[in-house]
């Protein structure tokens, strides 16, 4: 009966990629807990991670100087990688959608920055300790990012039928505005938080402890929980806001809803991290080509691999100079500028531009 | 302004007839509809739509005529609820079009926009099915399509003959082939009334007589209200039961086209003279520029 189309979604088709997509996902969790300047084979970090899921089975537990090197030092940061790859590719997905460019990403159209910018404000006049057991850190960095998202909206619908261009555009110039602001709260800071700042800018996934990784991880639940609620609708706003409307999308509580969870993904990535770019644009392209464009399968699966991509992206950064380390966001950008700028030059009839 | 009064008096008498009831044959009843892209004290002086009130008959073709900016596709955005007028009521088959919701207008109304563009690879059966998502009241929006969704597509798709396209990109196919599928996506919303803006505006001479001949037939076969916009006068004249013809936003005239389509309404709205004379298959008018 099914026989409109092989390639629509179906319940069996969602599971399979989906099933796929986390084993994948699994896989290199446990292959970049092997990256490391003290080598562990991989037959002892499969039992130390079965033995942190389901309670220890071994006689050796989880007290020696290897398990405690997995489960205090690399595996929060694995994780934090995957969780903030993931936030970054799905906050791609709902932007492009509600935007409907598939170039928007949150660092691109200065969401990072507006959120960053919040973290800067935080950490400058040291709320970064928390209050009442929330820290104001990610609070600063989602109201940042929230307007910014707000500032872009209002400049891309100022004129009726906003052009790719005017989107871009004001993403460059937000990210020069932000960045001026940033600059001048580092010089103003005392040299120490100073270093610190730049280096958390840069794009850096250090050692969070698993109370924080167990916060963020709040943080992630509610933003995913929006955003894939909404992905049918997702999939209609692609089509326009007034076809969406006329095929009884509620478009503006949805735009509400969705830039709401995108800032505070956003922002929670940020505050985490520093500014990791183009994640947000290399992924969902990369999912959509292979996977789908259909939002129910696409967030989850470009969720998964931005969670991998950063992953093996940090690995490389944090053993590639070893014992030295770089920024992850200097691969990110490395990896993802070209890819923009040649998705800028051969899609252009595609983007509306010509 | 200068209007042919026999022509402009059908959809007033006929409102002023049925003032306390709803007679089941009409889709759309307007009562002094205005509405304006503007707010505040601009509103009124840049009004898009005046005054309007008519009646549409349903199960007809009917046809929105009028020069650039005269208000078409304001009218046609207001009855499928896209926009919603500042003053006046409208009507949909005896409900009062404000007081429903946006997913029960999509169940009444569907509407076919001039343009489909679309950035990212859907497929052309992924397109039509979106028509389904009216009759689905998932949380947020989140739904699957059941097997009456794709009974339901896969029809519509052999109907307008897209079926063999269902794998293929939206950007992929012709402009042609597109304009079906949106075609096919408004019917999969099974609605009563299908809107068009300017179906055939951007199809080559082919594509404007299978679009014209689809939109009749659906209006035969399936008992559907159309009511399209245009800019083509002689594809009214041959394809609509009444015509609707706007300017400055005020109804110019309305009625059948062998009333409406006259030399004299047309240099009244359109401010050029033109030959009005007969089609030799249908009889009905035909509109030639001079030369």
């Amino acid at each position: 009966m099914a026989s409109v189309s092989s390639r629509t979604l179906t319940r069996s088709r969602w599971w399979t990629w989906v099933s796929l997509a986390w084993v994948l996902a699994v896989v290199a969790f446990v292959g970049c807990l092997g990256f490391g300047t003290q080598s562990i084979p991989y037959s002892r970090i499969i039992t130390v991670v079965m033995e942190s899921v389901f309670g220890p089975f071994t006689e050796q537990g989880l007290g020696d100087p290897t398990s405690v090197i997995l489960l205090q030092v690399r595996m929060p940061r694995v994780l934090l990688a995957f969780f903030v790859g993931g936030s970054l590719a799905m906050v791609g997905v709902a932007l492009q959608a509600l935007l409907r460019n598939p170039l928007a990403d949150p660092f691109v159209i200065g969401i990072s920055s507006g959120a960053a910018l919040g973290a800067a404000i935080a950490l400058l006049f040291g709320l970064g300790i928390s209050v009442g057991g929330i820290s104001a850190l990610p609070v600063c960095a989602f109201a940042g990012a929230l307007m910014s998202l707000m500032i872009m909206y209002r400049i891309s619908s100022a004129q009726y039928g906003f052009s790719v261009y005017t989107l871009l555009l004001a993403g460059v110039v937000l990210n020069a505005i932000f960045s001026a602001f940033i600059m001048f709260l580092t010089s103003i800071a005392d040299p120490n938080r100073a270093f610190g700042m730049y280096a958390w800018l840069m794009g850096t996934l250090t050692g969070p402890d698993w109370a924080t990784l167990g916060m963020l991880l709040v943080y992630l639940g509610v933003g995913l929980l929006i955003l894939g609620m909404h992905a049918q609708s997702l999939n209609l706003l692609t089509l326009g806001e007034e076809t969406a409307r006329s095929l009884g999308v509620d478009v503006e509580r949805v735009k509400k809803s969705v830039f709401l969870a995108a800032a505070l993904l956003t922002g929670a990535a940020v505050s985490f991290s520093g500014i990791i770019g183009f994640v947000g644009l290399i992924i969902p392209h990369a999912v959509r080509l292979v996977v789908s464009a259909d939002h129910r399968l696409l967030l989850p699966v470009a969720g998964l691999v931005g969670g991998m991509f950063l992953m093996i992206a940090d690995s490389v950064a944090r053993t590639a100079l070893s014992p030295s380390e770089f920024p992850v966001g200097v691969i990110t950008a490395l990896v993802g500028g070209p890819i923009f700028l040649w998705l800028l030059t051969t899609r252009q009839t595609q983007l509306g531009m010509k | 302004m200068v209007v042919d009064d026999s022509a402009n008096t059908v959809g007033y008498e006929v409102t002023h007839m049925i003032n306390d009831q709803f007679p089941s044959n009409v889709a759309y009843s307007l009562k002094d509809v205005a509405f304006s892209y503007s707010k505040g004290k601009r509103a009124e002086s840049e009004a898009v739509l005046k005054e309007l009130s008519c009646l549409i008959l349903s199960g007809r073709v009917l046809g929105i005529l009028g020069p650039n900016g005269s208000g078409k596709s304001t009218l046609l955005k207001l009855l499928a609820r896209i926009l919603q007028p500042q003053q006046g009521t409208i009507d949909i088959l005896g409900e009062s079009l404000s007081g429903l919701s946006q997913l029960d207008v999509a169940k009444r109304v569907a509407i076919v926009p001039q343009e489909t563009l679309q950035v990212f690879p859907f497929t052309i059966a992924e397109m039509v099915l979106m028509g389904r998502s009216p009759h689905h009241q998932g949380w947020g929006g989140w739904h699957w399509e059941d097997s009456q969704d794709w009974a339901v597509t896969q029809n519509a798709m052999e109907e307008l003959d897209v079926a063999h396209l269902g794998n293929r990109l939206v950007t992929e196919v012709s402009g042609g082939e597109r304009q079906r599928a949106v075609i096919a996506r408004a019917l999969v919303q099974e609605p009563q009334i299908l809107l068009l803006d300017e179906p055939t505006a951007f199809l080559d001479l082919h594509h404007q007589l299978d679009i014209a001949r689809i939109i009749k037939r659906l209006n035969r076969e399936r008992g559907l209200t159309v009511i399209l916009v245009s800019h083509d006068l002689n594809l009214a004249s041959q394809y609509c039961d009444q015509v609707l013809i706007l300017n400055h936003g005020r109804l110019a005239a309305m009625g059948s086209p062998q009333t409406v389509i006259t030399p004299e309404v047309i240099e009244a709205v359109y401010g050029c003279s033109v030959l009005v004379d007969r089609h030799p298959q249908s009889g009905l008018p035909r509109v030639s520029l001079p030369v």
